[in-house]
């Protein structure tokens, strides 16, 4: 098991090497130039150089690349200009929020899309079949940020029901203390029941929002697996032999039809967490999607290059979670690693 | 665009709609915490809290104006709709008990009771060491002093521990006005010092995360892009006691969200809303929607002079006869907008800025005109637009397209990220585009000297340069320094006419500043920074 890890780690190194440079000759492609854009609206010539010194922007490309990396060797990502902060420090501020959001949306989309597969293969063709079917096309159809600006419509404009969409707490709550980041451990770590009643509500419209765009490649791919091995011949054996179906179908059928949906759970969760930007856009979320594209409209180099790093450090780290999975779920995969 | 669209009618729909009353959330504890804060909705926030640092954004601005004090700031008059207005001529102390201006220098004397919020008291050193700051940082605090002649530290000298002179570098009518702006403010010189360090003598790193002034407020968290809250300074001297006691100031992107956010009543106050919006809450009346002119602001159309074709002055006025105003001030401003054009045609050039020239739109004398610029069939081009302003530009740009069009221009349309904007703008290469300028002094001669002045800054977009023009610029910078009414008034007048002749940049109107809140808000005071002033507002 270790040595898999320690080899995992060690071919997801070059990898890494190559998206340190890619993003930073990217980034420096960009059509954008900073030190006009921070030099603000009625800067001379003269001002503008001056700021193009003071960000080091006026040395050769591959000088300061060389600091970059001397920087990013010793854990600094540099300063964010938009929001004159160090991007490690807003990193790690914003990654819970996006994650919390996520894991939560997540989870929602697992609780309601796996039954709701599994129904759906046992009685092809049934109501609950169509049923998925039209839920799932639907939810994929809608733009999460439809989705989302629909909710609020509802929820909080018209029926009064949710909180406003105003981030992670209500205005009046300060912050619980950060020991992980996420506000519903927190609050409840600091034993304060409303303010994680009042991040709980806050988080209910956006996971809701991102549930329904995950549901569909769940749910379907659920279906389709189980499908295929509910046709398979150990089921009927098992069947045949007199075993109860709900013994067949959990036992048999689902742990088997578990690996392709693991997969693709992985793929969700690793899109969501970068492509909920709108979302986070919509309910005023202090994710790392909205920080990532406030940078990169503003030509704000270190946030995007310490984004797309944070990013492929993730899916590294995804993907080793996921073939653990698999060893757990699949010991043929085991053996193989 | 669609998603703007949608949220559009979403709004749309929903002024239409009557709320439900709902039951309070908050607790009573929590209730009265609401009634003495201020909860602030928009867009951006800011990205330093310093006004001195590197790249300051326009938010960033607002907080500066609010925890520092400067010397001086303008007294208030009764401005349009009846709504306080900054007094562009009239002056009074903030830090300064007494001012005194003399022919080549002013003395200011400090209030003594003055302290910054760390409780030192504001002393003379204190003020030259802030105005040094302000003039040897570089970027753009130095080249707003500038604007005021106010360039080196040897002007601003200690007399004693509560009194300070600034020399005048020469005479100059904007040196007073500039030391009411927001970047001369007074900084805790001990305290910055104590956190400088060699590669940042001036402190900037220490200022940008947290103020270090004497002002109504002090910020006592900042989440940068998510919000900012300030508390109020109880041992303030720079004027009575504000009524608010804290400001909450959230970042929400969604416009749509924002006017949720207010016709709910969950906010106070909102700018930066879409046009529609605004023009659809001062329809129904729930809320209070306040629009002023930005002063000395004008949305233009621009056109590059140094090359064919538009280094013809027929063909610029045949633009200006086919640009369809009317349409875009109701299609694209919705009405929010002072017009720039159309004035009557034996309508005297006045002593102001902006006024309205006399072109209209009609296409026949365009068209007359395009032909004897030899220009009959017409010709290709690119209109450009900032994308940061899509809101406005993108529908201003397409009208003006369909318009040009018909006189034979055939016109793509270009636009431009924000981040490149003014870069674009500083290359001077765009032959056609759109664009806001408006001066923090409120003068027709600084307008002038900015964006038609021979030596070419980065706002002459056309690269406009005439030998007359820049003599009668000259001429009237000169008059108001010395106080010469009769030649100022001819060649204020004189450069106007000018410009409307040569017409290498064509006003449009000039745009409002937007702001709406709940009916239970008052104390809003228009600046011409356009920001918010929290000291003088109150709630309930």
């Amino acid at each position: 098991m270790l040595t898999m890890i320690g080899k995992r780690l060690m071919f997801a190194i070059p990898s890494l090497i190559g998206v340190v440079i890619v993003t930073f000759l990217l980034t420096r492609a960009l059509p954008g130039d900073p030190a006009a854009y921070f030099a603000g609206p009625a800067a001379t010539k003269e001002a503008v150089e001056q700021i193009r010194k003071k960000l080091g922007l006026d040395r050769p490309l591959i000088e300061q690349f060389f600091r970059y990396t001397n920087d990013l060797a010793h854990g600094d990502f540099g300063n964010s200009l938009t929001t004159g902060q160090p991007v490690a420090a807003e990193i790690r501020n914003r990654l819970p929020a996006s994650a919390e959001l996520t894991l939560l949306g997540l989870i929602v989309s697992i609780v309601i899309a796996i039954p709701l597969g599994v129904l759906a293969a046992t009685r092809p063709g049934s109501w609950v079949d169509h049923l998925c079917r039209v839920t799932t096309t639907a939810g994929v159809s809608l733009p999460v940020f439809f989705t989302g600006l629909v909710l609020v419509y509802v929820f909080y404009f018209q029926l009064g029901w949710s909180p406003a969409p105003l981030g992670r707490l209500d205005v009046f709550y300060s912050a619980p203390q950060t020991v992980t980041g996420f506000y519903l451990i927190d609050t409840l770590i600091a034993r304060d029941l409303e303010a994680f009643r009042s991040a709980l509500s806050q988080l209910i419209l956006p996971a809701t929002t991102l549930a329904i765009f995950s549901l569909a490649p769940i749910a379907r791919m659920t279906r389709a697996s189980m499908l295929a091995v509910l046709s398979s011949e150990f089921v009927r054996t098992a069947r045949a032999s007199g075993l109860s179906p709900a013994t067949v179908i959990v036992t048999y059928a689902f742990r088997n039809a578990m690996l392709p949906v693991i997969t693709t759970l992985s793929m969700v969760f690793s899109f969501l967490l970068g492509a909920n930007v709108l979302v986070e856009k919509v309910f005023a979320w202090p994710g790392i999607g909205s920080y990532a594209v406030e940078a990169l409209i503003s030509s704000d180099f270190a946030p995007v290059q310490g984004f797309v790093l944070t990013m492929a450090v993730m899916y590294v780290l995804l993907n080793l979670v996921i073939d653990i999975l698999y060893g757990v779920i699949d010991p043929r995969v085991r053996l193989e690693g | 665009m669609k998603r703007r669209d949608f949220l559009k009618s979403v709004s749309g729909l929903a002024a239409g709609a009557a709320l439900p009353a709902i039951p309070s959330v908050i607790s009573s504890a929590k209730a009265d915490a609401r009634s003495e804060t201020l909860l602030i909705v928009s867009e951006g926030g800011p990205n330093n809290l310093d006004i001195h640092g590197v790249g300051t954004n326009v938010p960033g601005y607002e907080v500066s104006w609010n925890c520092y004090d400067r010397l001086i700031s303008h007294e208030m008059k009764v401005g349009p709709g009846g709504v306080p207005y900054y007094d562009r001529d009239k002056f009074k102390g903030e830090l300064a008990e007494e001012f005194k201006i003399d022919d080549m220098s002013v003395t200011f004397k400090l209030k003594k009771n003055a302290k910054f919020h760390d409780g030192t008291p504001v002393t003379a050193k204190d003020v030259k060491w802030s105005l040094d700051r302000a003039v040897t940082v570089g970027g753009f605090p130095t080249f707003q002093m500038s604007a005021g002649s106010l360039t080196k530290p040897e002007q601003f000298v200690v007399i004693d521990d509560y009194t300070v002179r600034v020399d005048f570098a020469k005479k100059d009518r904007l040196t007073i006005p500039d030391l009411a702006v927001i970047v001369p403010c007074i900084i805790n010189s001990e305290l910055v010092k104590k956190n400088a360090s060699e590669k940042d003598p001036w402190g900037l790193e220490y200022t940008k995360q947290q103020t270090a002034g004497s002002g109504a407020y002090k910020v006592t968290k900042w989440t940068a892009g998510t919000e900012v809250v300030m508390e109020r300074n109880e041992d303030w001297v720079g004027g009575p006691l504000p009524k608010i006691k804290r400001v909450i100031w959230r970042m929400v992107p969604q416009a749509g969200n924002r006017r949720a956010l207010l016709e709910r009543g969950d906010a106070d106050i909102s700018y930066e809303l879409p046009f529609k919006d605004f023009q659809e809450m001062k329809a129904s009346g729930k809320l209070n929607v306040v629009s002023l002119p930005f002063s000395n602001g004008i949305q233009y159309i621009g056109m590059n002079v140094t090359k064919p074709p538009f280094d013809n002055p027929k063909v610029r006025q045949a633009v200006a006869y086919a640009i369809p105003y009317q349409k875009i001030m109701d299609a694209v401003m919705f009405g929010l907008a002072n017009p720039m054009f159309g004035a009557p045609k034996d309508k005297p050039t006045e002593v102001a800025w902006p006024q309205p020239h006399k072109y209209n739109t009609d296409i026949e004398k365009a068209k007359a005109l395009m032909a004897e610029a030899g220009l009959a069939n017409g010709f290709e081009t690119t209109i450009s637009f900032d994308l940061n302003f899509a809101g406005v530009n993108e529908p201003l740009c397409v009208l003006v397209q369909e318009s040009l069009a018909q006189i034979g221009i055939k016109t793509t349309i270009n636009k431009v990220p924000g981040a490149n904007w003014r870069t674009e703008l500083n290359k001077k290469e765009m032959p056609l585009f759109t664009n806001v300028f408006s001066g923090w002094l409120d003068y027709p001669e600084y307008f002038f000297y900015w964006c038609y002045h021979g030596n070419n800054s980065v706002f002459n977009t056309m690269s406009y340069k005439s030998a007359e023009m820049d003599k009668l610029i000259d001429g009237a910078r000169t008059a108001a320094a010395t106080g010469d009414t009769a030649t100022y008034d001819t060649d204020v007048k004189g450069f106007v006419d000018l410009a409307y002749s040569d017409i290498p940049r064509i006003p449009l109107y000039q745009p409002f500043v937007n702001v709406a809140m709940q009916k239970n808000i008052s104390g809003y005071q228009y600046w011409f920074h356009r920001r918010l002033d929290y000291r003088a507002m109150a709630k309930g």
